[in-house]
C-alpha cells in the first residue's frame, strides 16, 4: 500500500513537470502552429540565470542566493524576456511559413541558445543548489516523499487553475482561444495577432521558468543540454495527448509521467535501463491506434 | 538494318545520356576536382578534413533522398547511421577485439569479414530498420511525422546505449579497421549522387515529388503516398547507413553519443542552407558548411593573422552555423540553390522529360514560380 502511494506521488510529480513543459509548447502551437524545440532551452536558461556568468568550474550563486520571492520573480522575468526575444527575432519573420519550417527554425534556435550558454558558461556540468530543505523527506512513516514532490504537484495544480481562469474569463484569454481555433477569422474580428502571440510566448516563458526552478531544485546540476530530455518527453506528451489541445497536452504529460514510473516498477530489472525506449515508443503506439491523439482537435485537420 | 531515324537516335544517345545525367556528372566532377587539388597539394591535414566532409556529403545526400523528395521533415536519420556503424563494427572488428568485450554470436565473434560486403550488409541492416519503423510513421504527415522520427531516434539511442553485450553501452567502441581515405569517400559520394538522381527521376521519385507539391492532388491522381514515402525512406536509410559505416572506418571508433542531436543538426543545417529541394542544393550545403566549420575550427584553435592571433571561444562554431541556418530560413527558405539543379548549358537535346509538378503548375498561375525553381531538365 505504501509502495503504491509512493509510486503514485512519484508519477504525479514527474507527470507535473512534463505537463507544464507540454503546456508551454502546446500554447504556442495553438496560436502559430509552431512546435518549439527551443522551449527546453528556455528551461535551461532559467537554470543558468541562477549563477554568476563565468566559465569557471565552480558555480557561484547569483540570483540563486536571493530570497525566494525575488529569485522566482527574477527568473520568471529573465526567461519571459528570452521567450519574447525568440518570438520577435526568429519566429515573427516566419509567421507565414509552414509548420515544418517553423519546427526546423526552432531546432536551429535551440542549438543557438545552447551554444550561447557554452560560450559564456563553458560546457562543463555545474552544481547548483536552491532550496535544499525541499529535498528533505516528509515525516510520514513508511513512504519516502520529499517536500519537493508535493510542491511540484501543488504548483502545477495552481498554475493549471490560473491558466484555465485566464483562458475562460479574461478578454485576452478568450482572444487566444479564438486565435487557436481559426487565426485568420479571429484577426478579421479584431484580435491583434502580434499581441496574442506575444502573450502566448510570455506565458510559455513563465511555465518554462517554473519548470526550470522545480527541475533544478530536484537535480541540483546544470548542463547546457539539460532541457533536451524534458522537451523530448513533452513532445511525446503533446502528440500522445493530441496536437493543438491544451487539455491533451496536460493529459499527455501525466500519461508520460505515469508510464515512466509504471515501467520503472513493472519492467524486469535487466530491462529497466531501456525504460525510455518504451516511453518514446508510446508515440508510435498511439499514432498507430489513434493518429490524432487522445484529445482530437477539429481545427488542426488540414483543409483542402 | 537501322532506319535513318534509329541511326540518328544511336548517334545522339551519348549526348542524351550526358543531358539526362548532367547534374550528377557535374557534381561528381566538382568533387573530383576538389579531391585532386587537395591530393596534389600533399596537405595531409586538409585531406583528412576533406574526407570527413565527403562522408558528411554521403549522409546529407541520404537525408536529401527522403526530406528533399517528400518534403517531410525527419529528425531520426542519425539512427540509421548508428545502425550502419555498429553493424559494420560487428562484421569487421578483428575476432581478438570482439572477444575482448563483446558477446556476439559465433558467426560474428569468430570471423572478420571483407570490408566492402560488410559495408553493404551494414547499410542494408539500416535500410531494414527503416522499413520496419517506416511502416507506421510514413502514414503521418507534417510535424507529426517529424516528431515520430525524433521518437525513433530517442528509442534507438536509449536501446543501443544499454545494449552492452553488442555495443559496449555508452562506452566508445575502439579498434575498427581504418581504411577510408579521400578516394573511397569520393567513390561513395559519386554512387550516392547517381543513386539519388536516378531515384528522383524514376517514377517513384516523381510520384513522391508530386505529393510534396500537393498532397491532395497527388492522392487524387492515385499516388499511394505512404508507400512512396517508404521507398524514399528505405533508400535514404541505406545511404545514411553507408555514411555511418564510412565514419566508423574513418575514425576507427564509434560511440552512441555521436549519433544524437548534434550530428542531426549539422546534417540538417547543410541540407537547409544548400537548399533541400534539389540534389545540387544538398551538395552545395555540404561544401559551404564544411568550409565554414574548417575556418571556425582554425579560429577556435587561434589563427595567426599577420600581427595578431584571432581566436573565438568554444561553442562559436555551432552558434555561427545555427545563426546562419536561421538567417537562411528567414530570408531564403529554399536555400542557396532554391531548388535548382545544375543547368544544362548547350540548348535542346532529345526529348525533354518533365517533372509532373512542372506540368501541373503550368495550368496554375500561382504555382508557376515554384515549378520553374524546381528546374527539372
Amino acid at each position: 500500500m505504501t509502495g503504491l502511494v509512493q509510486n503514485a506521488i512519484d508519477a504525479l510529480a514527474l507527470g507535473s513537470l512534463y505537463a507544464l513543459t507540454a503546456l508551454g509548447i502546446g500554447l504556442i502551437f495553438g496560436v502559430m502552429r509552431l512546435i518549439n524545440f527551443a522551449h527546453g532551452d528556455l528551461i535551461m536558461i532559467g537554470g543558468y540565470a541562477l549563477i554568476v556568468p563565468s566559465s569557471a568550474a565552480a558555480a557561484v550563486a547569483f540570483i540563486g542566493a536571493w530570497p525566494a520571492p525575488a529569485m522566482v520573480a527574477a527568473i520568471v522575468f529573465i526567461v519571459m524576456l528570452f521567450a519574447l526575444a525568440c518570438e520577435r527575432l526568429a519566429f515573427r519573420p516566419l509567421r507565414r511559413a509552414n509548420p515544418s519550417v517553423l519546427l526546423i527554425t526552432s531546432f536551429a534556435l535551440s542549438f543557438f541558445l545552447e551554444h550561447l550558454v557554452v560560450m559564456i558558461y563553458g560546457g562543463r556540468v555545474k552544481a547548483v543548489s536552491i532550496w535544499p530543505e525541499l529535498l528533505e523527506v516528509l515525516p510520514i512513516s513508511g513512504v519516502r516523499i520529499p517536500y519537493l514532490q508535493i510542491v511540484t504537484i501543488g504548483v502545477t495544480i495552481g498554475l493549471l487553475v490560473l491558466l484555465v481562469l485566464f483562458l475562460k474569463r479574461t478578454p485576452m484569454g478568450i482572444q487566444m482561444r479564438a486565435a487557436s481555433e481559426d487565426f485568420s477569422t479571429a484577426r478579421l474580428l479584431g484580435v491583434r495577432a502580434n499581441r496574442v502571440i506575444a502573450v502566448a510566448f510570455a506565458i510559455s516563458g513563465l511555465l518554462a521558468a517554473v519548470v526550470s526552478l522545480l527541475y533544478v531544485s530536484q537535480v541540483g546540476a546544470l548542463t547546457y543540454s539539460m532541457g533536451i530530455p524534458l522537451v523530448l518527453f513533452a513532445f511525446v506528451a503533446t502528440v500522445v495527448g493530441g496536437m493543438g489541445s491544451l487539455t491533451g497536452a496536460v493529459l499527455g504529460g501525466f500519461v508520460v509521467g505515469i508510464a515512466s514510473v509504471v515501467l520503472q516498477v513493472a519492467l524486469p530489472v535487466a530491462m529497466r535501463p531501456d525504460r525510455d525506449v518504451f516511453v518514446y515508443g508510446l508515440i508510435l503506439l498511439i499514432l498507430l491506434m489513434r493518429p490524432s491523439g487522445l484529445v482530437k482537435v477539429k481545427s488542426i485537420e488540414e483543409k483542402v | 538494318m537501322a532506319g535513318p531515324g534509329q541511326r540518328d537516335l544511336i548517334l545522339r544517345l551519348p549526348v542524351v545520356g550526358l543531358r539526362v545525367f548532367w547534374t550528377p556528372i557535374v557534381l561528381s566532377l566538382g568533387m573530383l576536382v576538389i579531391v585532386l587539388a587537395v591530393w596534389a597539394s600533399g596537405d595531409t591535414v586538409l585531406a583528412l578534413a576533406v574526407t570527413a566532409a565527403l562522408i558528411r556529403a554521403v549522409m546529407v545526400i541520404g537525408l536529401y533522398i527522403f526530406i528533399g523528395n517528400s518534403g517531410v521533415l525527419a529528425f531520426g536519420h542519425a539512427t540509421f547511421m548508428m545502425v550502419g556503424a555498429y553493424g559494420v563494427a560487428w562484421l569487421t572488428l578483428r575476432p581478438f577485439n570482439k572477444s575482448f568485450a563483446l558477446q556476439l554470436p559465433e558467426f560474428l565473434a569468430a570471423h572478420q569479414y571483407p570490408m566492402l560486403p560488410s559495408a553493404i550488409a551494414a547499410a542494408l541492416l539500416a535500410a531494414i530498420v527503416a522499413f520496419v519503423v517506416g511502416i507506421p510513421i510514413m502514414r503521418l504527415s507534417g510535424i507529426a511525422a517529424a516528431i515520430a522520427t525524433l521518437a525513433v531516434l530517442g528509442m534507438f539511442k536509449t536501446f543501443y546505449s544499454n545494449w552492452s553485450e553488442w555495443t559496449l553501452g555508452a562506452a566508445t567502441m575502439p579498434g575498427i579497421p581504418i581504411y577510408v581515405d579521400m578516394w573511397i569517400a569520393l567513390a561513395w559520394v559519386v554512387v550516392a549522387l547517381f543513386a539519388a538522381y536516378i531515384y528522383q527521376r524514376s517514377k517513384y521519385g516523381l510520384a513522391l515529388r508530386a505529393s510534396r507539391e500537393d498532397e491532395f492532388a497527388a492522392r487524387a491522381a492515385g499516388i499511394n503516398i505512404p508507400r512512396q514515402r517508404l521507398v524514399a525512406f528505405v533508400l535514404s536509410a541505406f545511404f545514411m547507413g553507408i555514411g555511418g559505416v564510412l565514419e566508423a572506418h574513418y575514425l576507427g571508433t564509434i560511440a552512441v553519443k555521436n549519433f544524437w542531436l548534434t550530428i542531426t543538426f549539422i546534417l540538417l543545417a547543410m541540407l537547409i542552407v544548400g537548399g533541400q529541394r534539389s540534389l545540387t542544393g544538398a551538395l552545395v550545403g555540404v561544401v559551404v558548411i564544411s568550409t565554414l566549420i574548417e575556418i571556425l575550427n582554425s579560429l577556435e584553435a587561434g589563427m595567426n593573422v599577420g600581427i595578431a592571433v584571432l581566436s573565438v571561444p568554444i561553442g562559436a562554431q555551432e552558434l555561427t552555423i545555427a545563426g546562419l541556418m536561421i538567417i537562411i530560413l528567414v530570408f531564403r527558405p529554399d536555400g542557396i540553390m532554391g531548388g535548382r539543379e545544375v543547368p544544362w548549358p548547350f540548348g535542346k537535346v532529345g526529348r525533354i522529360v518533365r517533372d509532373p509538378g512542372a506540368v501541373e503548375a503550368e495550368h496554375d498561375p500561382l504555382r508557376r514560380g515554384v515549378a520553374q525553381r524546381d528546374g527539372a531538365p
